[in-house]
């Protein structure tokens, strides 16, 4: 029996805003994975601060909403804590690859075995139209009325580059692409990146270039870094080529939480350990 | 001689740090109590670093400028420090590098004679060290095999070799007390944290504080806990929400610097009830400052920081009983009503070495939080007469466990209301109210020196050693109060009742204990401050207080 995970939480985004499907996406990978006897306790969704992480008030699991580009260092404390955990973070472009850029770098340097899904919006939305580090260049925004000056970075490219073991794009006109890359994402051990190109219908309604351009990686060896490189880098962000979505890139490799795990057991009383600290003291 | 201070100087890179160690615990085997002080520059080989190991027969935590033995490792040594020296005073240079009176040890010569390398100069300045205060070659023997055991038989080769060439000076007699070991304020906070059920200890270095992730990292093992060094202290501070929210004691460490980046965490750790212990070790600002000096300066800033409006516990140790003792109070607190701590020390506290007596800090049982008892249904923020909502540890089957940085209702789920808003901001300030009354049953400031004098010395801090030993010697009371936040005032002014003249002792420039106390209506009649990164040596102390009762 499907779950409806919703909450009581009145649903505050816009009509059309590309975060519905992202919602029901996520919901759908979760009740897909609770049916493969995932238990829902042991999911904790994480998010930063703005439109996009208002998600965590609208799914019924556990969850922090956490600061603006601080998802992945809390969802890095919670995985480290309790490795069982199936710690998911969200946030949007601004969150994450603008204020915490350094976390994720080192989250994907890490291989910390998190999800990261980043609302790919390329618009700041909640503070009202402004740009952000995906905005193409020349970008009209409120705090650049004569366009940006600045090129945008792309996020998967610097993802790979950093090391992340799972990277992956979706759109918010894909529900089923997003479904089955969440779950693979969740189910990924490592750290997994997936940008969904989430449309902001109020400050940057991209649907219609985005559906002409777009299409599903075929043929495409996720585990070879250099395909993976060079289909990331056909989309910049800025340039008006062929969009790829699916999964890029697919490596199994060691994760921070294995290599951190404690030193030793847990001791609860720790009177004769630090007794014996005392002693060796002379 | 029952009280003698020891200067050991010279360039960085020469061991200093470790001499003064290895001395600390050859007077430590004599029963003595030990005090070390450090002053090193903020780089990695050369400028002139010295340390000064105070041994008395009485506990000590304060540094002399008169000093009865000077090891001098360079010219500088003897040129910086020669005015300290007492009447009399033993003075072992090496007479290779080195133009000085007194006892001249070629270490030079013996060094590439052993073919010994640079650091082992240490070692055999305490050789001949040993020889002239009459310490047995068996004990320098020991205490070299302990320090420097993958390297002991060539420094054991050198030191012998001063030992034969110094001649007998001075008598340090053996004491007939219990010995005590001996930590830095830093190690002491880390076993404290440790005591109380620490889990995971997560840090970005920066001095006076990075040791404790290398003195925790190193004893992980034996603790079963986890030791953590992520990007950036904004990553620290977030990390140890996520290791909270999992029911993990957890607790960081920085100075003023770093505590900047904290902020934002710790106003999220306030709202969100994830408890962390922060342990802030002072050190000169504005900015980047004296990085390697002391100070007590963050004060206002620890009290205040972070927006918005909330409970902390906040409490500034003087000497390593009091950091031993006081990080599991901090733990403990924070665990219990799920708000953040902040431990304050300094690096004159933190760095420092003292003797370490057990009986002066008794350990607290192990708190654990108040759990949800299952009857309910679970609502991570349940408004609660204490304020405290019991908790649910993920993962729970009957529980969903939501936090959250806005405003949220009991549930977690984020609000706007305006009755709500109050009420849950109502819920996490009465927090701080119980906490303020269960801090009654502590001894949240203490009382020194003279009970009966009417002239009191208020200090906190590092400052507690310095202001004791003087006040026993002037006839003068001290008051220190330790627990800064929640402010214990009502035990505060008891021990004040009567007082005709108060003088604020601390190293900083504007006086933020005084302007604290005269902030709550009490008068501070003066102000002693000193704000150039050192601490007060017993003999400064003492004049300043002796100008300010003219």
């Amino acid at each position: 029996m499907k779950k409806d995970l919703g909450t009581y939480a009145t649903n505050t985004w816009c009509p059309g805003c590309g975060n519905f499907a992202i919602l029901n996406a996520i919901k759908a990978a979760l009740n897909s994975l609770a049916d493969e006897g995932l238990p829902m306790e042991n999911v904790v969704m994480v998010s930063g601060i703005g439109c996009s992480s208002k998600i965590v008030d609208y799914v019924n699991v556990n969850s922090v909403y956490s600061l603006h580009g601080r998802g992945i260092p809390t969802a890095t404390g919670i995985k480290l804590a309790k490795p069982e955990l199936k710690v998911i973070s969200h946030a949007g472009d601004g969150d994450g690859y603008g204020e915490g850029l350094e976390h994720i770098v080192f989250a994907a340097k890490r291989n910390v075995d998190i999800t990261a899904i980043i609302h790919d919006n390329r618009v700041y939305g909640l503070t009202t139209g402004q740009y952000t580090p995906t905005s193409p260049l020349g970008f009209k925004g409120r705090s650049t009325p004569f366009g940006t000056e600045e090129l945008p970075i792309n996020p998967l490219e610097l993802m790979l580059a950093s090391g992340a073991t799972y990277i992956a794009r979706g759109t918010s006109h894909g529900l089923d692409i997003l479904k089955k890359i969440f779950k693979e994402a969740i189910l990924h051990k490592g750290f997994a990146i997936v940008d969904v190109l989430q449309v902001c219908v109020t400050y940057y309604n991209m649907y219609e270039y985005y559906d002409k351009r777009v299409y599903e990686l075929k043929d495409h060896d996720a585990s070879d870094f250099n395909q993976a490189m060079a289909k990331i880098r056909e989309w910049d962000y800025n340039s008006d080529s062929p969009i790829a979505l699916g999964v890029f890139y697919k490596k199994e490799a060691p994760t921070f939480e294995d290599r951190m795990a404690p030193a030793g057991p847990k001791i609860k009383d720790r009177t004769d350990k630090i007794k014996e600290v005392l002693d060796e003291s002379f | 001689m029952k009280d003698l201070s020891i200067l050991i100087g010279g360039k960085a890179g020469f061991g200093i740090d470790k001499g003064s160690s290895m001395i600390a615990s050859l007077l430590s085997r004599l029963g003595y109590r030990i005090y070390i002080y450090r002053d090193y520059p903020s780089l990695i080989r050369g400028g002139h670093t010295f340390t000064i190991i105070r041994a008395s027969e009485n506990k000590v935590a304060a540094h002399s400028d008169k000093v009865d033995v000077l090891l001098a490792l360079n010219q500088d040594a003897i040129n910086l420090h020669k005015a300290r020296l007492k009447e009399n005073a033993l003075v072992i240079y090496d007479s290779d590098s080195v133009k000085s009176e007194g006892t001249g040890i070629a270490l030079g010569k013996i060094l590439k004679e052993e073919n010994a390398t640079e650091i082992a100069r240490n070692t055999a300045i305490i050789g001949a060290f040993c020889k002239a205060v009459g310490i047995e070659w068996k004990i320098l023997e020991d205490t070299v095999k302990k320090y420097i055991p993958k390297e002991a038989d060539i420094n054991l080769k050198v030191a012998l070799r001063a030992y034969n060439e110094a001649k007998p000076a001075l008598k340090i007699v053996a004491l007939k007390q219990p010995l005590l070991p001996f930590f830095t304020g830093n190690e002491s906070a880390s076993l404290g944290l440790v005591k109380a059920g620490l889990d995971t200890y997560i840090s970005y270095p920066m001095t006076p504080t990075s040791p404790m992730l290398h003195f925790l990292a190193a004893q992980a093992e034996r603790f079963g806990i986890k030791v953590i060094h992520p990007e950036s202290e904004i990553s620290v501070m977030l990390m140890a929400t996520g290791a909270a929210y999992c029911g993990e004691k957890v607790a960081v460490g920085s100075s003023g610097g770093g505590f900047c980046l904290m902020t934002e965490g710790l106003s999220f750790s306030a709202m969100a009830e994830l408890p962390v212990v922060i342990v802030l070790g002072q050190r000169p600002g504005p900015s980047t400052g004296l990085p390697t000096y002391s100070c007590q300066t963050e004060l206002h800033f620890a009290l205040h920081a972070g927006q918005g409006e909330f409970a902390r516990f906040m409490v500034a140790p003087g000497d390593a009983e009091e950091c031993y003792y006081w990080a599991q109070v901090a733990l403990n607190m924070s665990g219990k009503y799920q708000l953040p701590s902040i431990i304050l020390t300094d690096k004159t506290l933190a760095e420092g070495t003292f003797s370490f007596d057990m009986n002066l800090a008794k350990p607290l049982p192990v708190q654990d939080p108040v759990l949800w008892d299952r009857k309910t249904p679970y609502k991570r923020y349940l408004n609660t007469d204490s304020g405290i909502s019991p908790l649910a540890l993920v993962p729970d089957k009957d529980a969903t466990i939501k936090a959250n940085s806005y405003e949220h209702d009991e549930s977690g789920i984020t609000t706007e209301d305006a009755a709500l808003t109050k009420t849950m901001q109502d819920k996490r300030l009465r927090k701080g109210v119980h906490l303020a009354k269960e801090l009654e049953e502590y001894e949240t400031v203490k009382v020194y020196g003279n009970a009966n004098s009417d002239t009191v010395i208020l200090c906190w801090g590092s400052n507690k050693g310095v202001s004791v030993e003087v006040a026993s010697k002037m006839g003068l009371k001290v008051v220190q109060p330790i627990v800064l936040e929640p402010f214990p005032l009502n035990r505060f002014k008891e021990t004040l009742k009567g007082v005709k003249k108060l003088i604020a002792v601390e190293n900083n420039a504007t006086g933020q204990l005084a302007s604290l106390i005269n902030g709550l209506g009490l008068k501070v009649d003066a102000k002693i401050l000193k704000y150039d990164g050192r601490p007060f040596s017993l003999e400064e102390l003492e004049e300043l207080l002796k100008g300010a009762l003219r």
